[in-house]
């Protein structure tokens, strides 16, 4: 059964009318819109800050791309301890008792070892140290390769990442193997042999783009450009532009507490997916809006609509 | 026949003087009806500059000063896009523009907003520069943690660039038909105190 009110709101409207033509409103608003549109494009452009390349990393910062590829290697990385949709090494973040992303399971493999250093480097000639670490590496168990891996890493860190300071040890051919793609990725031949992993068509970064964020130079960057996730990142973008504004309600979340301190647990260090479930109901909240009493009640409460139709108010005297 | 039966509900709901009408009701003269247009309109510029830039190629706007001024067209189409559809919302909660059996007008034209922040969002991730190369590092936590990146890869750009020009807009676009019909069959929705004199009630 419907109010009164209702059957009065759902009725063909018999009160005034006025002329109306609306093909020609929407060509005076295509016009209009399309003039602004123009005119911000001629003034101000669009940002198009440069892409990184491995080349670059490697070039500016050879030390942080050396110490990365031994961490590849070890699977100390973040990549090589990431977890579901890339391999198994941890079970990932969780919301509450759900762990989703390991009930998705691994459905995008990523092999730090082989895909981001070994098969790269099968791919180029060699100098003939890299050559024999090479040869040495494919013809060891994954137990020595692992245990040389980890002793390099370990020993690295401890000297602050200076590969002149590091102590001896037995690190196998880890130290030529880490020089032989830093080699590479200077000479510029790392990016492409990270993506086509031997193909001939491809289109999936995902590889490059894990060893790229794996470093510090990515991190660097971002940070010189205000884009880190802790200065509402996800919504800004290079330069002076208004980026992704709509998205602010996301980014508010890590801004404030518990979301904003990786330590805290549980919320703050399985933020993403609290966030993105609170951002799942608000949506649904949006969509549902008219059904939501309370919420639906607060346009009667709070007359705004008296402004948005005083000319009509007026004339008609309500 | 469901053809025909089809047919009659559209001549009933849809006949052309409310598709295309000649007169409005007089309350619709506010400047906050201008936002609703505004918002197809600038979709109009989006889907015309997008177009060009599907035509010429990913890389395009990088090395041609013309695409550079092509994708200048394209983001700025898409700022008074979001800028024109957040006041038309606003503009709509405060009318409670869901009253008079409108309902679905509103879930449809939210949808629409949901619907532009994902195509907006796989746009920026096939820039091609260093603004999709970090959002796109940054933002797969996020898909991971739900389990979503394991079908939705924002780090593989072939996936991303299919969603963006193909997928999504194909999904925005058939949202905001429905939602234009839907304005076009129910009507503008009448002011909150249109009826009080009828219904013996105050404002």
């Amino acid at each position: 059964m419907s109010s009164p009110r209702t059957k009065l709101e759902t009725a063909p409207w018999a009160g005034r009318t006025r002329k109306y033509d609306l093909i020609k409103e929407g060509v005076a608003a295509l016009v209009i819109v399309s003039i602004l549109v123009v005119a911000l494009s001629t003034l101000f452009g669009s940002p198009d800050e440069k892409q990184v390349t491995f080349k670059d990393w490697a070039v500016a910062a050879p030390v942080d791309f050396y110490a990365t590829t031994v961490q590849e290697l070890a699977g100390s990385s973040g990549s090589g301890g990431y977890g579901p949709p890339y391999n198994n090494a941890s079970v990932g973040v969780n919301l509450g008792p759900l762990h989703i992303a390991k009930l998705m399971g691994v459905t995008h493999p990523v092999d730090t070892v082989n895909d981001f250093v070994i098969t790269p480097l099968t791919t180029v000639s060699n100098t003939a140290p890299v050559a024999a670490a090479l040869k040495q590496w494919q013809s060891s168990d994954s137990k020595t390769q692992s245990m040389w891996a980890t002793n390099y890493d370990t020993a690295l860190s401890k000297a602050n990442q200076d590969a002149t300071k590091v102590a001896t040890g037995n690190y196998g051919p880890v130290p030529d193997l880490a020089s032989g793609l830093l080699t590479m990725a200077q000479a510029g031949s790392l990016d492409g042999a990270l993506l086509s992993q031997g193909n001939y068509f491809q289109s999936d970064n995902t590889k490059q783009t894990l060893f790229l964020g794996d470093g510090n130079y990515l991190n660097d960057r971002s940070t010189a450009e205000h884009l880190q996730g802790s200065t509402w990142g996800m919504m800004n973008e290079t330069g002076r532009y208004p980026g992704q504004a709509w998205l602010w309600l996301y980014s508010f979340w890590y801004q404030i507490p518990p979301f904003n301190n990786a330590d805290s647990h549980p919320f703050g260090a399985n933020a993403d997916p609290w966030i993105l479930a609170i951002m799942g109901l608000l949506t649904v909240g949006l969509v549902c809006i008219p059904l939501i009493p309370g919420l639906r009640s607060l346009p009667y409460k709070i007359p705004i609509h008296r402004l948005v139709w005083k000319n009509y108010y007026r004339e008609e005297n309500l | 026949m469901w053809t025909s039966r089809l047919r009659q509900s559209w001549q009933k709901n849809l006949p052309v003087e409310k598709l295309l009408p000649d007169t409005q009701p007089a309350y619709v003269s506010s400047w906050i009806y201008i936002f609703g247009v505004a918002t197809l309109a600038a979709l109009g510029v989006i889907i015309g500059s997008g177009l060009v830039l599907a035509f010429e190629g990913a890389s395009w706007y990088h090395y041609s000063s013309v695409g550079h001024f092509v994708n200048s067209l394209h983001y700025w189409s898409v700022q008074f896009f979001f800028v024109f559809m957040v006041v038309h919302l606003w503009g709509k909660f405060w009318m409670a523009a869901w009253r008079g059996r409108r309902l679905l007008t509103w879930i449809t034209g939210a949808l629409a907003f949901v619907a532009s922040i994902g195509t907006a969002f796989t746009g920026y991730l096939i820039q091609s520069n260093f603004d999709s190369q970090w959002i796109s590092f940054e933002a797969k936590d996020g898909f991971n943690s739900m389990g979503i990146g394991s079908r939705f890869n924002v780090t593989n750009f072939g996936q991303m660039l299919l969603m963006h020009v193909a997928f999504l807009p194909v999904i925005l676009g058939v949202i905001t038909v429905i939602h234009v019909l839907m304005v076009r069959a129910k009507g503008v929705v009448p002011p909150i105190d249109a009826f009080n004199q009828e219904l013996g009630e105050r404002k």
